[in-house]
C-alpha cells in the first residue's frame, strides 16, 4: 500500500475555531500521530463529544463519530468492545468529560477498554461562551464569568488514577512534537489511557494564556522561561513493571497532579499494563472473543435463516 | 369453572423463603401432568422478609391470565393466610402452618397499615378474633376448608428419617413441604413432583435429595391425615403437552435476541428488566449451524445513558444491540435515541414497563409508558414503537425488533412490561424457522461505490429511497461521519436549511415506508367471538390474555365480541384500526393506566369515539375476572363510562 502523507488524513472540511485556538495544535498532533504510525485511514475512528473540541472529528480523514455532550467515552467503549480491531480514539473538553460526563470517566476507568482519551483542557466552555469549565480552579475569574468561579476544579489526573485509568499523561497544545509522541504511546498502551492536553481558550480564557504558559506574571519573578517543565527530563518513570511499585508510585503522582503555577508538570506520569484490558477481561469468559468479536460474527445463512442454535437453551425450560 | 382439572392456586411467603422455586415446581409438577400453566408473581422491592406471592393457573386449555379467586391458598406464614383467605372461594382449600394459629395481627411486622387495616376491619365485622384462628374462621364461614400442618415437627421427623440433625438447613425445604401436601390433597401422583423438583434443583444434587426427603414425607402425612375425597378440586393426568416450555417473559425476549443474532447487549440493573441481560449473560456461547460457536457480549454499564450510547457505538461496528431497561431508565436515554434516529442506526431498545412515575412501585406492573415511548426525545425523529401481548410474542418480537431496526435503520422499542416479563406460561416450543432481514446492510464496498469524495461514502445519501445503504465503521473505501448536528450526504455538519429540509424529509419517509411494508398481521391482531360484533374492545400489551378469556366466557353467554390488539404502536396503523372498528357500537378501550393512552391515540389518529374507558393503575395486573365483571356492566348499560378496577393483593 502507498505510503500515506500527512495531507491524506486531512479533510476539506471548513475549520471555524477561533484564531489561535489550541485545539489547532493539537488537531495536528493527531493528524501526525497516525500518520506517522501509517495507521489505515479506514481502521481509524474518531469519536468527539461537543464543544469545540467535539468538531475535531470533521477534520480528520478518518472515520469519525461526534457523540453527544459528555458520552464520548461510552460511544467509543461500544465500537471498541464490538469491534477491537478498530483503532478509536475518544476526544473531548473538559467540560464533556468531568462534568456533563465524570460518571462515565470513572466508569470508564474501571472497565480499561483499550482506548485512548484527550481532554482538551483549557478551563471554559468556549461554545456557550466562556463559562467556568470544572477545571477552573476556585476563586479564578475568567473574562466572561459575572463573578469569581464559586467551584472548585477537579483534579484530572489523580481523578484519572483513582478511577483506574492505566495510562496518565498530560500534554500542551502547544508543544506539538510532545503532544504528538504521547499520543503515540497512548494509542500502543494497551488500556484505557487519558491524556490531559493543557490549552489557552485565546477568546474566553484570559487567565491562563500562551504568554501565561510561557513564563509571563510569576510569583516568582527571578525565575524565567515557561512554566511547564517535562517529568521525563528530571529522570521520572510512570511504567509499572512489577504491582509493587504502583503504590510509591502513585504518591508521585497525586504530587505531580496537584503541582500548578510557576512549575506545571507534562509527561507520561502513569503507564500499566500488568492491569488486564477490558477485553482479556471478555476473554476470561469467551475464548474466541478476539478471533470472533461482536461485529465479526455471522448471525444468518444464505437463505436469510438464523445460524444460532437455540434447543440446548430450550431443552432446559421444556415440560417434559 | 369446573372443579377438576382447572385450579386456581397461590402460594405465599417472605420474600427469599423460596416462594419462587416452590410455585416452578407446582407449576412444573402440573406441567407434566399434561396441564397448561399460567403463573403470576407478585414481589415488593425488598430482599428479604417482605410478602411475596405466586399465583399459579392449572387448566386443561392454554391459558394466559389470573383470577381473582382462589381455590387453593397455600402457606407456610401466617402473613400469606391474613392476606389472601378472604379471596380463597366456597369450597376451596387453605394450608397452613397449625403452630402459628394464635399468631395474631400485630405480630406480623411486614403488614402495612393500611392492609392491616382493612383485615382489622374485615375481622371485627364479621365478628372474628384478630389472629390466624379467627381468619381460618372466618374462611371457614364462607366454606372453605382448612388444614394444619405442623411443619416444624414435619422437619424434625424428616431430619431424623435423613439423620441429619442439622436443623437450620431443613428449615428451607417447609416451602416444598407445602406444596407437597397441595400435590397430595390434589391428588396427583408424586413421580411428577420428584421429577419438578430435579428440574428445578437439577444442577444442585444435594439439594435435591433433601427436596424430595421432604416433599415424600409431607406427601405421606397429607395423604395419611387427610383423605382427598373431601375437596372438589382434583388434577387428573392427562395426555402429555408435547414440545412444551415453561417459560417466563424475560427469558422468551432473551432467546428471541439469542436466535434474532443480537450479539451485543447493554444494561444497567433495573427491575423488571434485569433478568433478561443475567439470562442473556447466562448464555453468552451460542450454539450455531455452522458448527463454531457465536457469543453474545454483556456489558453491564455505570448508567443508563451509558448502556444506550455504548449500544449505539456498538451497533455502529454493524452487530445487532440491544439495551433493556425500565421506565426510570429509560428517561435518562431520550437523548441518545435522537442521536440514533439522527444517524440512522438500527438499535433496540427493550422496555419493561413498571408503575411509574418517578419509582413508583417499583416492582409493581402497569402499560404507562405507551406515549412516553412514542414521543421520547427532544425533537422530531423517526422510531419504532412494538408491544408484545404475552410471553410468545416477546420471543417473535424480539426477532422482529432487530429486522425493523435494520430494514428502517432506526430505534425500535420494544415494550414489554412487569406482568409479562416475570409471568410463566406453557408455550410451545419456540421455532427456529424465521427470517433475519438486514436491509440495506454491506460489510463490502467498491473503491468507486462510495459516492463522496475519495474513499468516502455517503451514508446518507439522497435519492430515490429515504433508507440508504448501511455499512460498518472500518469498512474499506467507505469512510463516513457521523454527528448528531444536522448533515450533509457524507455526515458533515450543515446548516443549510435546502439540506435540512432534504434530511428531514429522508429520515421521516421512512415511516410512512414502514407503515406501507409492515404486514397487517404485524399492526393489529383481531380476534373475533361472534360474527358480526358490534362490541369492540381495543387495547394493547399483556392485557391480551384477560380480555381473550372474558370475553371468550361472555361469547359463550351468548355476547359477540371483537377484539382489537394493536402491536405496532407507532408509526400508528391508523387505515388498519379504522377498517377493524368500522361496523363497532360500542368502542371499549382497555388499558393499565390511568390516562387511557392508547384511546389518546386512536381517537388522534382515527378519529374513532372511544365509548368506554376501562383502566388500573393500582400496580397489580388485570384479571380475567374484573375484565369480565367491567364487561357485563357495559353490557347491561352501565352509565359509567370509564370503569376504574381495583382487583389484586
Amino acid at each position: 500500500m502507498a505510503e500515506l502523507k500527512l495531507a491524506d488524513y486531512k479533510t476539506t472540511v471548513h475549520n471555524d475555531w477561533c484564531p489561535g485556538c489550541g485545539d489547532f495544535g493539537i488537531l495536528n498532533a493527531i493528524q501526525m500521530a497516525l500518520s506517522e504510525m501509517q495507521i489505515p485511514r479506514h481502521k481509524a475512528v474518531i469519536f468527539s463529544g461537543i464543544g469545540c473540541s467535539g468538531k475535531t472529528s470533521h477534520f480528520i480523514n478518518v472515520y469519525g463519530i461526534h457523540t453527544l455532550h459528555g458520552r464520548v467515552l461510552p460511544f467509543a467503549q461500544g465500537a471498541k468492545i464490538a469491534n477491537p480491531d478498530l483503532e478509536i480514539i475518544a476526544v473531548g473538553g473538559d467540560g464533556d468529560g468531568l462534568g456533563i460526563g465524570a460518571g462515565h470517566f470513572v466508569g470508564a476507568g474501571r472497565k480499561n477498554v483499550d482506548i485512548p482519551y484527550l481532554i482538551f483542557n483549557n478551563e471554559v466552555y468556549g461554545l456557550t461562551k466562556g463559562q467556568a469549565s470544572p477545571t477552573l480552579r476556585l476563586g479564578e475569574k475568567t473574562k466572561s464569568l459575572v463573578s469569581p468561579n464559586t467551584s472548585n476544579s477537579v483534579n484530572p489526573i489523580a481523578l484519572a488514577f483513582v478511577s483506574g485509568f492505566t495510562f496518565i499523561a498530560r500534554s500542551y497544545s502547544y508543544d506539538v512534537k510532545h503532544l504528538k509522541d504521547t499520543i503515540q504511546r497512548a494509542i500502543k498502551h494497551k488500556g484505557l489511557a487519558f491524556i490531559d492536553v493543557l490549552q489557552p481558550c485565546p477568546t474566553y480564557d484570559d487567565i491562563h494564556t500562551r504568554e501565561w504558559f510561557q513564563g509571563k506574571n510569576k510569583l516568582e519573578p527571578q525565575t524565567t522561561g515557561p512554566r511547564i517543565y517535562k517529568i521525563e527530563d528530571t529522570g521520572y518513570n510512570g511504567t509499572i513493571n512489577d504491582e509493587s511499585e504502583v503504590n510509591e508510585k502513585m504518591s508521585k503522582i497525586l504530587e505531580y497532579s496537584t503541582e500548578w503555577g510557576d512549575k506545571i508538570p507534562i509527561g507520561t506520569f502513569y503507564q500499566n499494563e500488568l492491569v488486564p484490558t477490558y477485553h482479556q477481561r471478555i476473554a476470561e469468559n469467551n475464548k474466541e472473543y478476539f478471533a470472533s468479536p461482536p461485529s465479526h460474527q455471522e448471525i444468518s445463512d444464505n437463505e436469510n435463516k438464523p445460524i444460532a442454535r437455540i434447543d440446548r437453551i430450550l431443552d432446559k425450560l421444556k415440560v417434559n | 369453572m369446573s372443579n377438576v382439572n382447572s385450579i386456581s392456586w397461590l402460594i405465599g411467603g417472605p420474600q427469599g423463603s423460596g416462594v419462587d422455586s416452590a410455585a416452578n415446581i407446582f407449576a412444573r409438577t402440573c406441567a407434566k401432568e399434561g396441564f397448561h400453566i399460567f403463573g403470576k408473581r407478585e414481589f415488593y422491592s425488598n430482599i428479604k422478609g417482605e410478602h411475596s406471592y405466586f399465583t399459579i393457573r392449572v387448566s386443561e386449555k392454554p391459558v394466559n391470565s389470573h383470577l381473582e379467586e382462589i381455590n387453593m391458598l397455600v402457606s407456610f406464614d401466617a402473613e400469606t393466610v391474613f392476606r389472601h383467605a378472604d379471596r380463597v372461594s366456597s369450597g376451596g382449600v387453605i394450608i397452613y402452618d397449625s403452630t402459628l394459629a394464635e399468631t395474631t395481627l400485630v405480630e406480623v411486622p411486614t403488614i402495612d397499615f393500611e392492609a392491616s387495616n382493612r383485615i382489622r376491619k374485615l375481622l371485627e365485622d364479621s365478628g372474628h378474633s384478630v389472629n390466624l384462628s379467627g381468619m381460618l374462621e372466618f374462611a371457614k364461614s364462607r366454606g372453605c376448608i382448612v388444614y394444619g400442618l405442623p411443619y416444624f415437627e414435619m422437619i424434625e421427623a424428616v431430619a431424623i428419617k435423613m439423620n441429619d440433625p442439622k436443623l437450620s438447613k431443613l428449615a428451607r425445604v417447609v416451602n416444598v413441604m407445602a406444596i407437597s401436601a397441595s400435590i397430595s390433597l390434589l391428588g396427583i401422583k408424586k413421580d411428577a413432583l420428584t421429577s419438578a423438583i430435579q428440574d428445578v434443583f437439577g444442577s444442585k444434587p444435594k439439594l435435591v435429595t433433601i427436596n424430595i426427603e421432604a416433599a415424600e414425607y409431607a406427601y405421606s402425612q397429607m395423604s395419611s391425615k387427610f383423605d382427598p375425597k373431601t375437596i372438589k378440586y382434583k388434577i387428573t393426568p392427562k395426555d402429555a403437552l408435547q414440545d412444551y416450555l415453561l417459560v417466563s417473559g424475560s427469558q422468551a425476549a432473551a432467546i428471541g435476541k439469542i436466535l434474532g443474532g443480537c450479539r451485543f447487549q447493554t444494561y444497567y440493573p433495573i427491575t423488571p428488566a434485569s433478568d433478561e441481560s443475567e439470562f442473556l449473560e447466562s448464555n453468552q456461547i451460542i450454539d450455531q449451524s455452522n458448527g463454531k460457536n457465536g457469543s453474545i457480549i454483556v456489558v453491564q454499564t455505570e448508567d443508563e445513558i451509558a448502556a444506550v450510547t455504548m449500544a449505539i457505538g456498538a451497533s455502529l461496528t454493524g452487530v445487532r444491540t440491544a439495551t433493556a431497561t425500565s421506565g426510570p431508565g429509560f428517561s435518562l436515554m431520550a437523548e441518545a435515541l435522537g442521536w440514533a434516529g439522527m444517524n440512522e442506526v438500527p438499535l433496540v431498545i427493550t422496555m419493561y414497563q413498571r408503575a411509574g412515575p418517578s419509582t413508583g412501585l417499583p416492582t409493581r406492573h402497569e402499560q404507562s409508558d405507551l406515549l412516553f415511548a412514542i414521543n421520547a426525545g427532544h425533537g422530531e425523529f423517526p422510531k419504532i414503537v412494538l408491544a408484545s401481548g404475552d410471553i410468545e410474542e416477546s420471543f417473535y418480537d424480539a426477532i422482529k425488533a432487530f429486522n425493523l431496526a435494520e430494514i428502517y435503520q432506526l430505534p425500535v422499542i420494544h415494550l414489554l412490561d412487569k406482568a409479562i416479563s416475570s409471568s410463566i406460561k406453557t408455550c410451545k416450543r419456540f421455532s427456529n424457522e424465521l427470517k433475519i432481514e438486514r436491509g440495506k446492510f454491506k460489510n463490502n464496498i467498491d473503491k468507486n461505490e462510495g459516492g463522496g469524495a475519495a474513499g468516502h461514502f455517503q451514508r446518507f445519501k439522497l435519492d430515490d429511497s429515504p433508507v440508504s445503504t448501511r455499512v460498518p465503521i472500518g469498512t474499506e473505501n467507505a469512510i463516513f461521519w457521523n454527528t448528531g448536528d444536522e448533515h450533509t450526504e457524507e455526515g458533515h455538519i450543515s446548516e443549510d436549511p435546502e439540506n435540512r429540509n432534504k434530511m428531514m424529509d429522508k429520515r421521516m419517509k421512512k415511516l410512512e415506508i414502514a407503515l406501507e411494508k409492515i404486514a397487517d398481521d404485524d399492526k393489529v391482531t383481531c380476534y373475533d367471538f361472534g360474527p358480526g360484533a358490534k362490541n369492540v374492545i381495543i387495547s394493547w400489551g399483556s392485557t391480551k390474555g384477560a380480555i381473550l378469556e372474558a370475553i371468550r366466557k361472555l361469547s359463550e353467554e351468548g355476547n359477540k365480541f371483537r377484539f382489537i390488539q394493536v402491536r405496532l404502536l407507532h408509526p400508528f396503523p391508523t387505515e388498519t384500526v379504522k377498517k377493524f372498528l368500522v361496523d363497532a357500537n360500542q368502542v371499549i378501550d382497555v388499558e393499565m393506566n390511568y390516562t387511557s393512552q392508547l384511546a389518546s391515540l386512536v381517537q388522534q389518529n382515527t378519529r374513532a369515539k372511544i365509548d368506554y374507558k376501562i383502566v388500573k393503575y393500582n400496580g397489580r395486573p388485570m384479571s380475567t375476572t374484573e375484565i369480565y365483571i367491567a364487561l357485563k356492566a357495559i353490557l347491561s348499560g352501565t352509565n359509567e363510562r370509564r370503569i376504574i378496577l381495583d382487583g389484586g393483593t
